[in-house]
């Protein structure tokens, strides 16, 4: 069959099914290609070859005994290391975790598991999932498979360039600002951020609670639909989960041109288009807007003014949970201590100081200064003042569109240093990806072209809040138009 | 200068659920160190809390029981600082929104009763125990997180205590409500019920508060007490000699009985609070708060109130009864075995009483159930056995845990009532008084129970009383 790596999930798992393949085959293609260039991309903290072939045998023994399999059986997918796996190390890219080993699996390991899927490493990501191009990893760098010299954008920078270089076949992240979107627009793929509460967060280290949200890569939109139908659903150990089932399964919806009826309704923020849009997005995303028209839907311009707070509002709320959230990494129960200190407050000083890297720490000063006595009206409480503002502008808004068009990033994949030095400028990567997270709606990144270097663009469909099924039924739609790379 | 004191108490008591408030782990205490934990309770990073509805159903019961409002929506919050027995690094609590709010616990002191109101109820989670080995070589602190997530209420009271006495009382009430409504053991030996105190005086008419301070590490409630005595004398001390108190966190040094100042680094003024973003705000439906209100149990002060109507006993009789729920139950009991309230509330108090403080043993300890006591003073009443016997059964019972007809037939403890038998007793007692006769018989007729007395003696306590006081009577004249 040859490159089988390069394949969709949802084509493998008709070969699989068939037996035309084995999934140690599969495994064996992917783990082949992590071993070709899994080094020079720095793609994996991790790899699980061992227990990824185990697996696979095990689901080939199923399919050959006719026994029932998984929705995923046989299928590689990479996780990044944030989400706990009982007894494999789980860093989050943080030295001050680089001996955790997690006693238990978090749920989504846990459901893909019961999938069937081929859990094959642990990806690269920025330090605690902070940072918009996986250079804040105390693993170094993860590198744009497109053009290694290029960021694959972050923070889920290590499971989006696993799927582009064909290391894996799906991939989940996690998108806490854009974390999953924004990484999928620089590295030409497919990315989707579930509502928040479809994914359980049971077993994802927090870095900021209330907008986290595991969210899954793939090639296209119907791959995403078929692992967010297996990582979604009710969890009695995460009290934010919501108890609706967002995916019908089985699905048969995704034949064709999925059905989207013609008076579906597009709504184009002019928010979106202002400043600081590289003028090549700005082209890719508006013809792209271009043949939803003509192919006869509706699309119209629409306001949400609060949108221009969204990342003085995110950025105060993120920080303000993590430097809560990150509290627990003290040197007292587990991950990192350092040897040299002479009473407990400077141990907790020390072990901070030399754990963290400088990302985290900034964020961590952030986050403790928005919350203290003094400025927590007039950062936090503001902010989520602003918030609810926005909650409502959208709510408002999807009682005349039943989705939003955009582009997912500014612009393509930026170079390797070129906006360490700025954090804002790294921040400003995030302006059309946060507002989703503080409102808590479900949005995909697709692909939309590329620019004249060749970097892959994206597009971003944002629905309300639980219309998850058709945000993927609409970026069906919209591959189906012709989108290439 | 003559001051008044205003004290105001934060308690933390410790509710009776079996299991933790976010995690699934036991409270049980007592069980090895760090063996009732959970990656939830231990706070390992990606762990998310669950809140456990009984914690919810107790720390409501507790707020009917003080007659406070419960409000329909109230939200978590995380109170964060560092320590190695908080894993997460913060604790969570409630702050701008609690549980429950108003309400006041009924106080009495000196015969007087008087309402002190309550701020607010909350509910949060305990935090670990840290252990310092002393000496020379040791160079390390233990921690202990079995209490971690051990769901707590937070009752706050008014600044409306007067008087460390009145403290005293009030934390006495507040034990009974608690204790009544099942809620929480409330012992504060066992670590059950914590209390932190703050105190402030001013003059004597004056409206505005002094300087307060916050007093904590007080082991019993008699330490609350001589704690807060301590203090507003020393703060009197310091106005009076035209100082000013700081406000500031004192620790009660059992040992010396003195308070000092917490170390600066062992705590902090800024808790960062904010909503808990891993827990939805917690909303009561009316449903369920009556679901809670119809399984509130008959509160303590009323039950006093009805012992007194009903069955006609002192203040002081109805009080002590009514100090412990199982207590209260027993009397209650073993009055509709033997309806006889008086006698039975003598029994309790005294004898029921003794043989508890004897054994330091709760009234569930005791060998002797209520339909047992009612039996043996059934006994009594029907003369079958004297007082001294029935005490010495009684007795029998609590070391042995028979029933009053074992001890009895046991002990051969039978009343002699042949008329027969008792007059030789009584007429051998006579002739050993004669100048005891003389005088009784010179109209000193109190003398009366002295030759019982001495009858029953001589019978080795066996003699019928009201018998033989008959028969002295008729040897001797009325």
């Amino acid at each position: 069959m040859g490159e089988l790596n390069r394949k969709k999930a949802w084509e493998l798992l008709s070969l699989l099914d068939t037996k035309e393949i084995s999934a140690v085959e599969l495994t064996q293609s992917c783990l082949a290609e992590i071993d070709r260039s899994g080094k020079k991309l720095n793609s994996f903290i991790t790899v699980l070859s061992d227990s990824a072939l185990e697996k696979a045998r095990e689901v080939d023994v199923k399919r050959s005994k006719g026994l029932p399999v998984g929705r995923l059986a046989g299928v590689p997918v990479a996780v990044k290391d944030i989400l706990c796996t009982k007894g494999v190390r789980t860093t989050c890219g943080s030295r001050i975790l680089q001996n955790f080993f997690p006693p238990y699996d978090a749920t989504v390991i846990r459901k893909l598991k019961e999938a069937d899927a081929v859990v094959i490493g642990k990806t690269n990501m920025d330090e605690f999932a902070m940072g918009s191009s996986t250079e804040h990893s105390a693993f170094g760098p993860t590198l744009n498979p497109i053009d290694p010299a290029r960021v694959p954008g972050g923070s889920s920078g290590g499971s989006a360039a696993a799927v582009t270089a064909h290391q894996t076949i799906l991939a989940l992240g996690t998108d806490t600002g854009g974390s999953v979107r924004q990484p999928a627009s620089l590295c030409g793929i497919a990315g989707f951020r579930p509502t928040y509460g479809a994914v359980s967060r049971y077993g994802l280290v927090a870095f900021a609670s209330s907008l986290d949200q595991i969210s899954p890569f793939a090639k296209d939109a119907r791959d995403l639909w078929l692992i967010s139908d297996v990582i979604s659903g009710h969890d009695r150990r995460d009290s934010t989960s919501i108890p609706e089932r967002l995916f019908d399964y089985p699905y048969s919806g995704f034949k064709g041109k999925a059905g989207l009826p013609k008076t579906t309704r597009f709504g184009i923020p002019k928010e979106f288009w202002g400043e600081g849009l590289a003028p090549e997005v700005r082209e890719a995303v508006r013809g792209t807007i271009d043949k939803v028209s003509k192919a006869g839907y509706e699309v119209e311009e629409v306001s949400l003014p609060a949108l221009s707070a969204g990342i003085a509002v995110y950025y105060i709320i993120c920080t303000a949970e993590a430097s809560s959230n990150l509290a627990r990494y003290d040197g007292v129960k587990y991950g990192v201590r350092v040897n040299d200190y002479a009473d407990l407050f400077e141990m907790y000083a020390k072990t901070r100081a030399a754990g963290f890297g400088a990302e985290v720490k900034r964020r961590i000063i952030l986050g403790t200064y928005v919350l203290s006595a003094g400025y927590y009206d007039a950062y936090y409480l503001k902010a989520q003042k602003v918030r609810a503002v926005m909650k409502k502008e959208f709510a408002e808004v999807f009682k005349k569109v039943d989705f939003l068009l955009g582009p997912t990033t500014p612009s393509a994949a930026f170079k390797l240093g070129e906006k360490t030095d700025d954090p804002l400028e790294m921040y400003l990567n995030d302006i059309y990806t946060v507002p989703v997270n503080l409102v808590g709606v479900p949005a995909v990144s697709i692909p939309c072209g590329k620019n004249r270097e060749g970097l892959p663009m994206g597009l971003q469909i944002i629905g309300p809040q639980k219309k998850d099924e058709i945000v993927l039924k609409a970026a069906i739609m919209l591959e189906s138009l012709g989108i290439k790379l | 200068m003559e001051y008044e004191s205003v004290i105001g108490l934060e308690v933390h008591a410790q509710l009776d659920t079996a299991a933790k408030i976010f995690c699934g782990c036991s409270t049980e205490f007592g069980a090895e160190g760090n063996s009732q934990t959970c990656p939830i309770c231990l706070g390992m990073p990606g762990v998310l809390p669950v809140l456990n509805k009984r914690a919810v159903e107790l720390a409501l019961r507790s707020i009917l029981a003080v007659g406070g409002q419960v409000q329909p929506k109230s939200i978590f919050a995380r109170k964060n600082y560092f320590y190695p027995d908080l894993p997460k690094g913060y604790q969570i609590s409630q702050y701008e929104r609690p549980l429950g709010t108003g309400g006041s616990v009924t106080v009495h002191l000196d015969g007087l009763a008087k309402r002190v109101g309550i701020t607010r109820i909350h509910l949060e989670e305990d935090a670990g125990k840290s252990f310092h080995p002393e000496g020379r070589a040791i160079e390390y602190s233990l921690v202990d997180v079995n209490r971690c997530g051990v769901p707590l209420i937070e009752i706050v009271s008014e600044p409306e205590i007067r008087s460390p006495e009145e403290a005293y009382a009030y934390l006495v009430a507040l034990k009974q409500i608690l204790q009544y409504t099942e809620v929480s053991r409330a012992d504060m030996e066992k670590g059950k019920l914590r209390c932190d105190a703050n105190v402030s005086v001013r003059p004597k008419g004056q409206k505005e508060f002094g300087t307060k301070t916050e007093l904590k590490n007080m082991n019993s409630f008699r330490a609350v007490q001589k704690a807060l005595e301590v203090e507003i004398a020393r703060q009197i001390k310091i106005i009076d000699s035209g100082g000013k108190v700081v406000q500031e966190t004192l620790l009660w040094d059992e040992d010396r009985q003195a308070v000092a100042p917490m170390r600066a680094k062992e705590f902090s003024d800024d808790y960062r609070y904010f909503p808990e973003p891993d827990l939805l705000p917690l909303e009561v439906s009316m449903d369920w708060l009556e679901s809670v209100r119809k399984g509130l149990p008959e509160l303590p002060e009323a039950r006093r109130r009805r012992f007194i109507e009903v069955f006609s006993l002192s203040d002081y009789d109805a009080s002590l009864l009514t100090s412990e729920r199982a207590i209260a139950d027993y009397y209650e009991t073993a009055v509709g075995l033997y309806p006889n309230p008086k006698m039975v509330a003598n029994w309790i108090n005294v004898e029921v009483f003794r043989f508890l403080k004897e054994k330091k043993i709760f009234i569930d300890d005791l060998k002797v159930p209520a339909a047992e006591l009612a039996a043996l003073l059934k006994k009594l009443d029907s003369s079958s056995l004297s007082n001294t016997m029935a005490k010495e059964v009684l007795a029998a019972m609590v070391e042995t845990g028979k029933t009053v007809e074992a001890v009895v037939a046991q002990k051969g403890l039978v009343q002699e009532s042949d008329e027969a038998v008792l007059d030789g007793w009584v007429r051998e007692v006579i002739s050993a008084f004669p100048k005891q006769r003389e005088s009784y018989k010179a109209g000193k007729k109190q003398l009366l129970g002295f030759f019982v007395g001495e009858t029953v003696k001589k019978s080795g306590g066996k003699a019928n009383p009201k018998l033989v006081s008959t028969l002295v009577k008729k040897h001797l004249g009325e």
